[in-house]
């Protein structure tokens, strides 16, 4: 049987007396987008940032390619192809767009000494071109990220998610603010690079047309556990998940 | 106007035209005159140092009078005892990343004002032992008659011949320095100054490039320091105590920290403006202070921000400008 991509396996959090997310386990698979959905507050973000070693699970493993790496360090989890992007902008304002690319692919190259010693770009610039091109931004490619709309900077913060050549990319609301010609802009990418690089995402979204029509399959969470899991269709006529989360 | 003057044809003019004047300089001043640009060179590059862990990497230190102290104690002591300063000079470096390195620990888990508290704790630590450990500094009375380097049989002793020396070792460390701020690292420094969380997300090893900064940050003002001792050839602990590391966040702050040139304007605002400025007599230091004050006021980022926004202005002038032209034709197109 072909081995998942990620295997996350009775994840739990506790901050205190609050159980933020509890015993929650599923895989994905190579190539597939699942969609992770639910109210405010259900866990996604928590879960999200256990997955991504911005926090320590209080129990329960999570697996990349075979690999435990439960607790393990978001820098080292990248280097090994994990990658994401946050729910807030975060894209570094006095870099250039092309400078922001560049930091998200360098410490992918060589040594720490080689990046003191080699070249400036750190042999990226070709890379960064072709990303900003991908994500049509080549008009803004030398303005300050700082300076960019709201949409634009959204672009930029996924493809700095996708420059390093990610095996897993775990997206948090990516359609979040931005509007609706942007929005099936970063659709159109995000499907064109699952099916030219046969990419493997984790979405975390709000926007149901946006998640039902990028997502293979969808995971429910309410109050931090899973409620259900499925083809966006089954997800659209659970009764418990539109009693839960998407209404009548 | 605004092309020519962020051409790269003109900062090389720039940069070829401040090379000559520092060179030329000499020939025209007397030896205080002298004596001040050389110590404007080497506080420059204490600020420079500084700038690298506060301007780049956003690491608050308040010790870098301390580093300076330090590298200043190393080569006075050795050089005294007969090493030759070359050796010297890199065991302040060498001493000063070893100490720099242990000190940025409490930077990854403390930020900002308990960061420079932390720091300021430092300082005062460093300042204690130069003058109480009587037995190696000589304490208050400090070290007097620190040698002038003799390199390959070329004696600076003199004040003409010292400044020339100053300034190769200066331009040799600020070409180390602008190398590491261009490179990768440069920009891995950048990325943790302004968003930490991102930066370790995308690979970065926010807790190696933070002691990174504070080590190569604190060895620069050890090498600093390592030129300082043979200016001055007298010192004592209160040389180098938080009034210098005051000063110093000074520099960085006035001439705009995170820039490669801000260190070299801000010290000059320190270290030659108030010179300037005595012929003001009394009032000297309160003008000195109206002008810090002023300036950061209505330009935060420093002088070197001040220089961005007038570029940055017109640009976006011009750019506003380009997009109303283009509008208006498309809308005559439209018309016809």
């Amino acid at each position: 049987m072909m081995q998942p991509v990620l295997e996350v396996t009775d994840v739990s959090k506790r901050f205190g007396g609050v159980t933020a997310v509890d015993g929650v386990s599923f895989k994905v698979y190579e190539g597939e987008i699942l969609g992770i959905i639910g109210p405010n507050g259900s866990g996604k973000s928590t879960l999200f940032n256990c997955v991504l070693g911005q926090l320590n699970p209080t129990q329960g493993s999570i697996k990349v390619d075979g690999h435990d790496v439960t607790g393990a360090r978001p820098c080292d989890l990248n280097r090994l192809g994990v990658s994401r992007t946050f729910q807030l902008l975060q894209v570094f304002p006095e870099l250039s767009v092309r400078d922001n690319l560049i930091l998200a692919g360098q410490e992918h190259e060589g040594t720490m000494l080689d990046r003191l010693l080699g070249p400036r770009d750190a042999g990226l610039t070709a890379s960064a071109n072709q990303m900003i091109e991908f994500f049509r931004l080549s008009h803004v490619a030398d303005e300050k990220a700082g300076g960019l709309s709201y949409g634009q900077q959204k672009l930029l913060d996924a493809a700095m998610a996708f420059m390093a050549g990610p095996r897993l990319v775990l997206l948090d609301e990516p359609a979040g603010g931005v509007n609706l010609t942007m929005l099936g802009h970063l659709r159109d990418r995000l499907k064109a690079i699952n099916t030219e690089q046969n990419a493997t995402f984790v979405v975390i979204e709000h926007n149901m047309e946006f998640v039902m029509a990028l997502c293979n399959r969808i995971i429910v969470l309410a109050e931090g556990k899973i409620i259900a899991e499925g083809t966006p269709d089954e997800i659209r006529s659970n009764p418990e998940v539109i009693e839960a989360y998407l209404g009548h | 106007m605004i092309d020519f003057l962020t051409s790269r044809g003109f900062k090389i003019f720039f940069a070829l035209f401040i090379a000559a004047l520092l060179i030329t300089a000499p020939f025209y001043l007397r030896n205080f005159g002298l004596y001040l640009i050389a110590m404007w060179l080497v506080i420059s590059v204490a600020a420079l140092g500084l700038n690298l862990t506060l301007g780049y990497a956003g690491q608050v230190s308040m010790a870098q009078g301390a580093f300076v102290g330090i590298g200043a104690y190393v080569t006075g002591l050795m050089t005294l005892a007969g090493v030759p300063w070359p050796v010297a000079f890199l065991c302040s470096g060498l001493l000063c990343f070893v100490i720099g390195w242990v000190l940025g620990y409490p930077a990854l888990r403390v930020q900002h004002h308990y960061l420079a508290f932390v720091t300021l704790a430092f300082s005062t630590l460093v300042f204690l032992l130069m003058r109480n450990e009587e037995w190696l500094t000589k304490g208050i009375y400090g070290l007097t008659d620190v040698p002038r380097p003799i390199l390959f049989g070329w004696n600076t002793g003199k004040a003409f011949d010292f400044y020339f020396f100053v300034l190769g070792v200066v331009t040799l460390l600020s070409l180390g320095v602008w190398w590491i701020i261009r490179s990768p690292w440069g920009r891995a420094f950048v990325a943790l100054r302004e968003n930490p969380v991102r930066a370790l997300s995308l690979g970065v090893d926010t807790r190696r490039y933070t002691l990174m900064a504070f080590a190569m940050g604190s060895a620069i003002g050890g090498f600093a320091g390592a030129l300082y001792a043979p200016l001055v050839q007298f010192f004592e602990p209160n040389s180098f105590a938080l009034p210098l590391s005051l000063n110093l966040l000074l520099m960085v702050i006035v001439g705009g920290g995170g820039t490669f040139f801000g260190p070299f304007i801000g010290a000059a605002t320190a270290v030659l403006l108030p010179e300037w400025l005595r012929i003001a007599q009394g009032y000297y230091l309160i003008i000195y202070a109206i002008v810090v004050m002023v300036l950061m006021l209505f330009c935060p980022t420093g002088i070197m921000g001040l220089g961005d926004r007038f570029i940055s202005h017109f640009r976006q002038k011009r750019i506003s400008a380009e997009r109303a032209e283009k509008a208006k034709d498309m809308s005559q197109q439209e018309g016809k």
